[in-house]
């Protein structure tokens, strides 16, 4: 038995001792011109300016293509021309020329001119992905684009909209991805089958902008190489890479060991951890997604206008944003995001459950009622929705709450079947029609319009009044009168619409205190890797 | 079996004699034609029943395509494009004939083929289970065996208890933990991935095996890189392995050594290491083989939490992010493939038994 026992332990020992490592010093630090952000990368589907939708995707293709107007990381609140260098609009304000700076390369090399404007422009209504509705609402369909965009010669392109909008509004739109300019050469050279290179576009790369993308294996690594002709110099950082790494505990120690420079998806509670080390330091950059809660008109009692306003005082705004919202959202409560042109400061609406119940019994439900509350899976909905769910409890209202993917709580809000729904907005475009066309514009509400991708139709709420405010401030020209028709919108939906906007994002970055100049703007597409220095 | 004996059975059969009964030969051809079907049946069920599931989920493969803002006529547009509007039936043809033709068609989240996305995120899974599976067989058997032999003394006690640590502690927790001392504290090891960023791109993937391809080009530099980062990952999944194979094999053998044979063998006075490896252990052995099989197999599937936790892109973490984007083409690529490992262990376990077992080459 002695034997026995020596025997399998000498063994055991044996494949223990190989299976222990070799002495490995652990990385100290990245290179001094090599930006590593360790980041969840999964909802990275496409690459293809006229079709990225998504956070990633929006965030890269921002560093990868210089669109034709855009908001600098030197002065994020003012529009300036990118690929084009100055424009001139018409008297009647319909048609833009634009003018294309000189100089400017694209990454292969070719010179950047009017023609691959126009190609760019034009693809995107052609190609008719998600994110085409920003131009098309212009009145740009496949068969009218050609004649309505074109070049007037190697540097200037005409643009003429079909629609009546104000042109600042159509500028403001050529600031959004779909605005990228792509290198027409190189893109055809890939063409297949007439789809203007949109196979190859999704995972390669053909811009003018400060990076070019070397490679992407998704749910790997995003890499990307400094352009040396870019036309604010050449960047920093040589190399950026967006490394996969989906948990955040992992992303923290990656950034506190200086494997990574910078840690993007913390948690308050691990920024908070992070507070006492000297090696990090922790930004906050004020971004435009918003939560809100949206109530279905069509519901025999969620339809009825003190109802909604009852919830809007059920809210524990303070209660959230002081607790496991606090760093990460403040509160807010009109549709167009705090900080930006246009915006609506005002915060009528606090906590009062007196208020709620009186209000309720005013609608005939003083005895309470039972709903459903759809919200998503991922923090820090399920803690929203708790709260509400609380506090609605309170007023004799009895709810459950549904926790879904996106996948398929999406499909669920399209085809109205919500109750209440705790859901994300973020802007498409850096104007505030971007969502008041979502938030309150329902020209059709039949459930065959199917105007699907509007929540104020999602939500059955058709309001005439609201339809043309919000048609009018699209189309006026005067800069001054406009905002104050947006102030004017945001208040009446704020009032009177089905929904609850509570909180606004505000993103935190860990990174290592050697990085510096990292500008991350408002929009999801507004975050800048050029200005980053070690 | 000899083709002279075959030879010589069909020409009793000629000869009018009583009919010989089928020869090993045609046996065997029997038996293969079943298995070759039964393995066919298997994976159409597995392709039927995944489709099936992938269509009546709620989560809707087109909006994972253009978004939950995308207007009606996109949305309707990428609906037909994916052939929605066809019978659920005439769909899974459509797929199975494709499939037959090598093409599981596109990701959604890749945007590639999914035939390359397993062919990029198998390897890594691979790698992963095989090493883990390695060291559970090298440890986890004599830990067992230990164990048997010294029941209900304070090595059997400490081995339990290993096993049963192994066994019921959260690999996501103890993966944290892991890289917390390992990698945080001590530095002795490389946090997660599967290779420092820099070196990416530098090996050529030709197996996608990170170490056998820089091997073979000689970065040796890469593949003790890489070797460093497979330690924690391939522990972690190695203890579940470890703590398995080790209490089956301490249960399995316990039931031999109660057996007369063995106090028969004891009595003849053979030394006590020939009666415990020599006798009672190759009476375990076919058990193990099946043990050892399901462990690897399911290692194979990928560990969804391990890979999560040291971004391992590998098989688990792919089929399961492609699940909650409705990406329902990468999810039956990624089960077939898994079915195909079960199924091919199954080949081999079988193959093996035959070795362990004379009994079972008849």
């Amino acid at each position: 038995m002695n034997m026995t026992f020596k025997g399998t332990a000498l063994a055991a020992a044996l494949a223990v001792a190989s299976a222990l490592p070799m002495a490995s010093p652990a990385s100290a630090g990245t290179p001094k011109d090599m930006l590593i952000m360790a980041k969840n990368i999964d909802d990275l589907i496409t690459l293809d300016p006229a079709e990225v939708f998504e956070f990633t995707g929006g965030e890269v293709i921002a560093n990868v293509y210089d669109r034709v107007m855009m908001f600098e990381p030197e002065n994020l609140s003012q529009l300036v021309g990118g690929v084009a260098e100055s424009h001139t609009i018409s008297d009647d304000g319909k048609t833009i020329v634009f003018t294309v700076r000189g100089g400017q390369t694209f990454h292969s090399g070719n010179a950047v001119t009017a023609a691959d404007m126009a190609f760019s422009l034009r693809r995107v209504v052609k190609l008719k992905k998600t994110p085409s509705f920003i131009f098309t609402q212009f009145g740009w369909n496949k068969d009218n684009v050609d004649g309505l965009i074109k070049p007037l010669d190697a540097m200037r392109v005409s643009v003429t909209m079909a629609a009546d909008f104000s042109p600042g509004l159509l500028l403001n739109a050529l600031s959004a991805g779909v605005g990228s300019v792509v290198d027409m050469k190189e893109v055809l050279k890939h063409e297949k089958d007439g789809d203007l290179g949109y196979g190859w576009l999704k995972n390669h790369s053909a811009g003018s902008g400060p990076y070019s993308l070397q490679t992407w294996k998704a749910n790997e690594i995003v890499s990307l190489q400094a352009h040396a002709g870019y036309r604010h110099g050449a960047p920093a950082m040589k190399r950026v890479v967006l490394r996969h790494v989906p948990e955040n505990s992992a992303q923290r120690l990656m950034v506190e060991k200086g494997d990574a420079d910078m840690a993007r998806d913390l948690s308050p509670d691990q920024i908070r951890g992070l507070s006492g080390n000297r090696q990090i330091s922790v930004g906050d950059y004020p971004k435009a997604a918003l939560i809100y809660m949206a109530t279905n008109n069509a519901h025999p009692i969620l339809g009825k206008d003190k109802v909604r306003q009852a919830i809007r005082y059920v809210v524990d705004y303070k209660g959230m944003a002081n607790s496991f919202l606090a760093g990460q959202y403040k509160i807010h409560q009109a549709f167009w995001p705090s900080g930006l042109w246009g915006s609506l400061e005002e915060t009528p609406f606090k906590m009062d459950l007196a208020k709620a119940k009186a209000l309720l019994a005013e609608a005939g439900h003083g005895g309470g009622f039972s709903i459903v509350i759809d919200t998503l899976k991922k923090s820090p909905y399920p803690e929203i929705a708790q709260s509400v769910q609380a506090s609605l409890a309170k007023i004799g209202v009895k709810s459950q709450i549904i926790l879904s993917e996106g996948k398929t709580l999406w499909p669920k809000y399209r085809a109205r079947k919500h109750q209440l729904i705790v859901a994300q907005w973020s802007p498409d475009y850096v104007d505030p029609h971007s969502n008041a066309d979502a938030f309150a514009h329902n020209p059709d509400n039949r459930m065959e319009a199917k105007l699907t991708g509007k929540l104020a139709w999602r939500t059955s709420w058709e309001n005439s009044a609201i339809n043309a405010m919000t048609e009018g401030a699209a189309k006026e020209l005067d800069l001054v009168k406009r905002e104050k028709l947006y102030l004017d919108l945001q208040r009446k939906v704020q009032m009177d619409g089905p929904f609850t906007v509570m909180f606004q994002k505000s993103e935190q970055v860990a990174a290592r205190r050697n990085v510096k100049n990292f500008v991350s703007g408002a929009n999801f597409d507004l975050v800048f890797y050029r200005t980053i220095t070690k | 079996m000899s083709p002279d004996a075959a030879n010589g059975s069909l020409d009793a059969a000629e000869q009018g004699e009583d009919p010989a009964p089928p020869s090993r030969v045609f046996r065997k051809f029997l038996s293969i034609i079943k298995h070759a079907s039964s393995i066919l049946l298997t994976f159409i069920g597995l392709t039927a029943i995944t489709f099936i599931i992938g269509r009546v989920m709620p989560a809707d493969p087109v909006l994972a395509i253009v978004g939950d803002r995308a207007s009606q006529d996109v949305y309707d547009a990428v609906y037909l494009q994916l052939g929605l509007d066809k019978p659920l039936i005439q769909q899974y043809l459509i797929y199975l004939s494709d499939i037959t033709r090598g093409d599981f068609g596109t990701s959604i989240m890749t945007t590639r083929p999914v035939l390359d996305d397993i062919i990029r995120f198998f390897p890594a899974t691979l790698e992963l289970a095989t090493i883990a599976t390695f060291f559970g067989v090298i440890l986890g058997i004599p830990m067992g065996v230990l164990a048997a032999v010294n029941q209900g003394r304070l090595i059997d006690h400490v081995i339990r208890i290993i096993g049963l640590f192994g066994y019921s502690v959260p690999i996501f927790w103890l993966g944290m933990v892991a890289l917390l001392v390992f990698y945080a504290a001590l530095g002795w090891l490389p946090g997660p991935g599967r290779i420092e960023v820099y070196y990416d791109g530098i090996v050529e993937a030709r197996s996608g095996i990170i170490l056998i391809d820089s091997a073979l080009q000689g970065e040796w530099e890469i593949f003790w890189n890489a070797l460093h980062h497979l330690v924690l990952p391939s522990a972690m999944l190695a203890t579940f392995a470890l703590a398995y194979i080790a209490r089956m094999t301490r249960s399995f053998m316990l039931d031999q050594l109660n057996q007369e044979y063995i106090l028969t063998a004891r009595v003849k006075g053979l030394s006590e290491s020939a009666v415990i490896w020599r006798h009672a252990f190759r009476n375990v052995l076919v058990q193990l083989i099946t043990i050892i099989g399901l462990t690897y197999a399911s290692l194979l599937e990928g560990s969804v939490l391990t890979e999560t936790i040291f971004a391992w892109p590998g098989i688990g973490q792919y089929i399961t992010t492609s699940l909650f984007n409705a990406d329902m083409n990468a999810v039956i690529g990624g089960t077939v493939v898994v079915g195909f490992c079960f199924v091919g262990i199954n080949v081999l376990s079988d193959i093996l038994y035959r070795i362990a077992d004379p009994r079972a080459r008849e």
